[in-house]
């Protein structure tokens, strides 16, 4: 017998659920844009406003934008040099847990995934923690899978209040959470919150998160706002593009962003644009139709869109790209990253989220951005 | 003849301020050489002590530093962030942001004011960033601020004076000396600044995003020099309409 699947806009009772149109907002934009009519004229329109309107940018992501995308990386490097000057970001992920309640198809975590399962201990944390001071860093980003049984509120707490005696900024990407657990983690450490909606089409959705607390659309939706309620400075998003329709996808993250900053003016607003990479036991899975064309073209419109945000470029994509969209569009650069649990100082307690792209050392992408003519910075934040 | 900026009691020969965030550090020493510049502002939040890159190893140790609360939303946290630059031996200037608006990064006065009289008492040169507002300048002075920065379009545009009505009215009637900050795109705006009758120009986008940065800091150095030269001397009158031979009113008898 086949199990019948819980409804994903269902709530789970622990779920809190806040008074916010955003998600209204942005849905009805999306449902509205159809990026098979736009224009070259809409593009071109578009190319010569200084603030994009909600249309500018979905004309930016269109199929029809496609032979501009030389002038929109020429008009995004300007924007990106005026708001960051020739400054790189460098941080490094450190995974501190790979167990998951969640069954997604697209993800090396999923708990249907026959893979080696491990938490950090807080010693072996710490240890992991010194190794990656040592390399001169001064940002990190914890995550975990998502299981409260086994990585639970406070488990994290305890790893960012390690992390914050060791670097000037921490940032999280785990689980969402309710308003109340956010301000706990914030008071541990904690100043920026990463959560991908991965798609928003919520049939896609429906179809790709088949079981566990992600199915839940609206809670994953609305993480941000909680996480800002929470007293978090700033707040990520990224849809895993190649997952739907990813100029859909592409522009309601856009949107979703937008809305955030209408309501939450002081948030830190940045954007992550990952694509499906192959993981254990699915080498096949890949990106579909987004190419590093298309991948470009979202990275552009975003920057076009909210030329202040930060946008990160992450070791899913291969070198040469990566050092190609840092001062053109991306301001942060992932460098010495592990993937798996720990295994930036001992061996890794669990096997990897997905395969990277991109293995280089935190000196070598230093002096590759150096070569770039660009300068790396390391401290870019006082916690006060 | 001696003209030099005088802030909080310190004085300066050069009225060009140099912001620093924007480019590479290894060519700061050649920025602030051919700029002529003597004061350099840094975000402290960029200060990364006895790490990485730290930009206080980069500058020029006969400048005067003003690290600046980039990063605050509240009054509170430009009053901590302030306290951490006077701990790792950055001095005694400050220039107060308080910003909580990630788009125009445009400063909030209010806040502005209360971490300005806060830092005064505290024995800072404080210099806030603030919107051009004359009543919020009266108070910033009533605060204690030891110079006035209003912005001159927003952060990082180069639109130049957009706000320059409102800067010349603080240049009429605040005694403290007027910095414009932010927005100024070219050195002939800073030199339109200067002229105004504005005590010194900060920049930073303009020369960080210039193709050879080192002379258009130069370029500015001069400008702002020329400027000042020309509200020293007066400028002569521009007449913007023709002017009758006959005066109009040269058929009174008595």
């Amino acid at each position: 017998m086949i199990k019948k699947r819980t409804d994903p806009m269902v709530y789970q009772p622990e779920m809190e659920k806040i008074d916010s149109d955003i998600r209204d907002k942005v849905l009805k934009n999306v449902d509205k844009y159809d990026d098979q009519k736009i224009t070259d004229s809409d593009v071109e329109e578009a190319l010569k406003k200084e603030r994009l309107s909600i249309s500018d940018y979905g004309a930016l992501l269109s199929p029809a934008a496609t032979p501009y995308l030389e002038e929109m990386a020429k008009k995004a490097m300007i924007e990106t040099n005026k708001h960051f000057g020739n400054s790189i970001g460098l941080f490094t992920p450190l995974y501190i847990a790979n167990y998951c309640e969640n069954n997604c198809v697209y993800c090396g975590f999923n708990c249907k995934n026959k893979i080696r399962r491990g938490k950090l201990s807080l010693a072996e944390m710490e240890t992991e923690l010194k190794a990656i001071a040592k390399t001169g860093l001064k940002e990190i980003l914890i995550l975990t899978g998502e299981s409260r049984h086994h990585s639970g509120v406070e488990y994290i707490g305890e790893g960012v209040k390690l992390a914050a005696e060791y670097f000037a900024t921490v940032g999280i990407e785990i689980y969402p959470l309710n308003t109340n657990e956010y301000a706990y983690l914030h008071n541990c450490g904690a100043d920026f919150v990463s959560v991908y909606q991965e798609t928003y089409d919520l049939s896609r959705y429906e179809q790709v998160h088949l079981s566990g607390p992600k199915r839940v659309f609206p809670y994953r939706f609305e993480a941000q706002e909680r996480a800002l309620l929470g007293g978090m400075r700033g707040v990520s998003f990224g849809a895993l593009l190649g997952l739907g329709n990813f100029r859909k996808d592409a522009f309601a993250t856009g949107l979703h962003a937008y809305f955030i900053l209408q309501k939450y003016p002081h948030a830190e607003i940045s954007f992550s644009t990952p694509r499906l990479r192959p993981f254990i036991n699915k080498a096949d899975n890949n990106p579909n139709d987004v190419h590093e064309k298309q991948l470009l073209q979202v990275m552009l419109a975003y920057r076009l869109l909210m030329p202040f945000a930060g946008i990160t470029i992450s070791t899913r994509e291969r070198p040469g790209f990566r050092d190609h969209v840092i001062g053109m569009v991306a301001t942060k650069i992932s460098a010495g990253v592990s993937v798996g649990v720990g295994g930036h100082e001992q061996e890794e307690k669990g096997d990897e989220q997905f395969e990277i792209s991109d293995p280089r050392s935190v000196p070598e992408v230093h002096q590759m951005i150096l070569n770039r003519g660009l300068q790396p910075v390391y401290c870019d934040y006082i916690r006060v | 003849m001696t003209d030099q900026l005088v802030i909080g009691g310190h004085t300066f020969n050069s009225r060009f301020i140099l912001g620093s965030g924007k480019f590479s550090l290894e060519i700061v020493k050649a920025v602030v050489e051919n700029g002529g510049a003597e004061i350099v502002t840094l975000a402290l939040r960029r200060a990364n002590h006895g790490g990485e890159e730290n930009i206080l190893d980069y500058i020029p140790k006969n400048i005067t530093l003003l690290p600046n609360t980039s990063g605050a939303r509240t009054a509170e946290e430009a009053v901590k962030i302030a306290r951490l630059a006077r701990e790792i031996n950055c001095g005694n200037f400050i220039k107060v942001e308080v910003i909580r608006d990630s788009k125009y990064l445009f400063p909030d006065n209010y806040e502005t004011i209360k971490a300005t009289e806060i830092l005064a008492k505290d024995g800072f040169v404080v210099m806030p960033y603030m919107y051009p507002d004359l009543n919020v300048a009266r108070d910033l002075v009533s605060a204690g601020a030891a110079a006035v920065m209003p912005l001159a379009s927003p952060i990082g545009s180069n639109k130049g004076l957009c706000t320059r009505d409102f800067i010349e009215i603080l240049v009429s009637e605040i005694p403290v000396p007027i910095i414009v900050d932010a927005g100024i795109g070219r050195p002939s705006q800073a030199c339109e600044a200067m002229e105004m009758g504005v005590a010194a120009v900060m920049c930073n986008t303009a020369v960080a995003t210039a193709k050879n940065i080192p002379l258009m800091a130069k370029a500015f150095g001069q400008a702002i020099a020329s400027g000042r030269n020309a509200y020293l001397a007066g400028l002569g009158r521009v007449l913007t309409h023709g002017e009758a031979s006959s005066p109009l009113t040269g058929f009174l008898e008595d």
